[in-house]
């Protein structure tokens, strides 16, 4: 066992860990705006808007023509394909604007799921074909860092062994290819809240999972310096009828991060995953406060928990 | 896949959780005395001095008679199985002496068969017995070597299974785990490889724990510092090996185990101390404790200075207590040096292969 064949040469490293920090740094957070077009699909129609490029067009420009203050708050912002060769309307690039704005751009990079044989309805992800050469095209359209989110549920026979399995080791790969392209891969095993589960089973999943995953970066020589963790906070299912306090949450969370989550990780991000723009911050703001040792920054990645509001008033013609 | 078999109560994590902060509580660290007999035996015969039972327990006496100096800088005495049940002149037993001074006492647990670790058959009765007899942690050390094809994959998987076995049954039975995957220094490897390596070992271990249900706050890691082979031609300075030991640990020990006890491994006292003050000194943020377990390079001077006679042991105490407060301070990386040089303080421990 030889270390003759390191994955990545010092300068890579540097930058790849720059990237990283600068997108964590000072609490900044990152702005979820991937959507893919079906999923545009489905918040358009919430607002009787319809889903066409130009109207997606218009509700990004409406995000990312905000003044530059914006990047006291936002280190990153991850985009949809579409989304990065867009313009605003005097014809500027979105992706030249977020980054005269400091703020640093991310593209999505998985292509959905695939049914896992043999389960419950567990799914792995796809994506990883050509993976290489996506990745080398989009560094060379000014993306500095990608998002893969697997995606694992709570129920009978949930998450099986499989399916942790199948989706570490997937992220490992594209965690390693985006190194290997100069792109911070941003990692997100999700956990959906669907169900009705405690607390405390979430949190035991989540470890389980977590453990797995960075299991999987070590074998593929990832390197955790240059990468960020977008996990599901740790939170009962939607059905459960059980409540909790962001106090609680936060325990539960920080607890499962600091049994699984190397130091080496620079910051972890927290997906939002349908949690109200309210309960979004309360929970972030616990964990910020939870006494337990974090030797990561402890932000967000928030889609929906952002957007919401923004969505509401607007009415397209 | 539930939660529904939790493998611990609150009250078993939190007593476990208490144990092992106790042994780590800044400043303080471990002093490995559990040479087997046969490792006693090399130990006694570089200073002259028979191999019998009342030799080893004369020499532990020297060890165990250490005023209240102690008592900041060593939170742990790791006992071999024949000390646990030996007295000191007065009739006190050792492991009593020990614990009256709030030092929190170990039984080794693993035994040598051939070259595989054998030791989990009747663990469980047996900790429970240590237990019972005052042991509140444990220690099981599990051995790997560099070398063109090693450590192999299974080599590494296995050991990393039954170390994590080892430490579910400690928990069991109310016993702190301390976790020992060495990799030993033999070679001719450089630090980058030992990193390398270190890196791929403890992931296994971590993953290991993980799915045996290993409650890590409960538990202590044990590892090599990262450092060259042995017979590696090129130097590296303390603060060499100190960046690539605690960037192996960040990418690889989760934040939730308390304290990190590294074992000296051949160097000599003077450089496991110097080592050990550097890796507090290292400008990368560290979350748990950085200290020590070590044998040889806390007792190579007192054993030195004792040469079996009775006379001698209390100087040979004198140079203990020394080199237990020098370690105590680099643990904080607060240690300035001594200004020594040469002595038994300097000179390499090293033997080759390594086994108790």
């Amino acid at each position: 066992m030889a270390h003759r064949f390191p994955a990545l040469t010092q300068e890579q490293k540097k930058e790849l860990s720059e990237i990283a920090q600068s997108i964590v740094a000072n609490g900044k957070g990152i702005l979820a705006a991937d959507e893919s077009v079906g999923t545009m699909g489905n918040r358009l129609q919430r607002i009787k808007v319809e889903n066409t490029e130009e109207n997606r067009r218009q509700f990004r420009e409406i995000l990312f023509s905000v003044d530059s203050s914006i990047n006291q708050s936002i280190g990153g912002v991850i985009l949809f394909h579409e989304t990065l060769y867009q313009k605003d309307s005097q014809g500027k690039l979105f992706r030249n604007i977020l980054k005269e704005k400091g703020i640093v751009v991310g593209i999505k990079l998985d292509q959905g799921g695939a049914p896992l044989a043999g389960t419950n309805k567990e799914t792995t992800i796809q994506g990883l074909d050509g993976l290489s050469e996506r990745c080398a095209q989009y560094k060379k359209d000014g993306v500095d860092f990608g998002k893969w989110r697997a995606v694992l549920r709570i129920a009978d026979q949930c998450p099986s062994s499989l399916a942790i399995q199948e989706n570490a080791n997937a992220l490992a790969r594209y965690a390693s290819i985006c190194q290997q392209n100069g792109l911070v891969p941003i990692v997100e095993p999700e956990i959906i809240p669907d169900g009705d589960h405690d607390l405390e089973h979430c949190q035991y999943v989540t470890e389980k999972v977590l453990a797995a995953v960075y299991k999987a970066l070590n074998d593929h020589h990832v390197y955790l310096e240059g990468t960020l963790l977008k996990p599901n906070m740790v939170t009962a299912g939607h059905a459960c009828t059980k409540k909790y306090t962001p106090e609680q949450v936060a325990m539960a969370t920080v607890t499962a991060l600091h049994r699984t989550v190397p130091a080496a990780v620079p910051g972890i991000c927290f997906l939002s995953g349908g949690m109200s723009e309210e309960d979004a911050t309360l929970n972030l703001n616990a964990i910020n406060l939870c006494p337990l040792p974090k030797p990561w920054k402890l932000s967000f990645s928030y889609g929906r928990a952002l957007l919401q509001t923004r969505r509401q008033p607007r009415r397209l013609l | 896949m539930p939660h529904s078999y939790p493998a611990l109560s609150a009250e078993q994590k939190k007593e476990l959780s208490d144990i092992a902060l106790r042994i780590v509580a800044p400043g303080k660290g471990i002093l490995a005395a559990d040479e087997s007999v046969g490792s006693m035996a090399k130990r006694l015969s570089q200073i002259g001095v028979e191999n019998t039972e009342e030799n080893r327990r004369l020499y532990r006496q020297v060890l165990f008679s250490a005023d209240d100096r102690v008592k900041k800088c060593i939170g742990g005495v790791i006992f071999f199985h024949e000390t646990l049940y030996q007295k000191d002149d007065n009739g006190v037993p050792f492991v009593r002496t020990i614990q009256d001074k709030g030092i929190v006492v170990a039984g080794c647990e693993n035994k040598l068969v051939g070259t595989v670790l054998a030791g989990l058959d009747g663990l469980s009765e047996r900790c429970a017995q240590y237990k019972k007899d005052g042991a509140d942690f444990a220690k099981w050390r599990c051995v790997l070597k560099i070398s063109e094809r090693t450590p192999s994959a299974l080599a590494i998987l296995e050991n990393a299974n039954v170390l994590a076995r080892y430490a579910s049954i400690c928990q069991q039975n109310g016993i702190v785990p301390i976790v020992e995957p060495e990799i030993l220094p033999d070679g001719d490897h450089d630090l980058k490889r030992c990193q390398y390596v270190t890196e791929k070992v403890l992931a296994a271990v971590y993953k290991a724990l993980s799915d045996h249900h290993v409650y890590l706050e409960g538990t202590l890691l044990k590892p090599n510092m990262v450092t060259p082979g042995h017979a590696c031609p090129i130097k590296y300075t303390p603060e060499e090996i100190a960046m690539a030991t605690v960037t192996a640990l960040r990418r690889t020990v989760p934040p939730a185990v308390p304290g990190v006890t590294f074992l000296s491994g051949g160097q000599s006292e003077e450089e496991a101390s110097f080592n050990l003050n550097a890796i507090n000194r290292c400008p990368l943020p560290r979350p748990w404790a950085l200290t020590f377990s070590y044998g040889r390079a806390l007792q190579a001077s007192a054993l030195n200075a004792w040469r079996g006679q009775r006379d001698n042991a209390g100087a040979a105490t004198e140079e203990f207590i020394k080199r237990a407060e020098v370690n105590g301070l680099a643990a904080q990386g607060k240690y300035e040096g001594s200004g020594e040089d040469g002595g038994a303080a300097a000179q390499s421990l090293y033997i080759a292969n390594h086994a108790y």
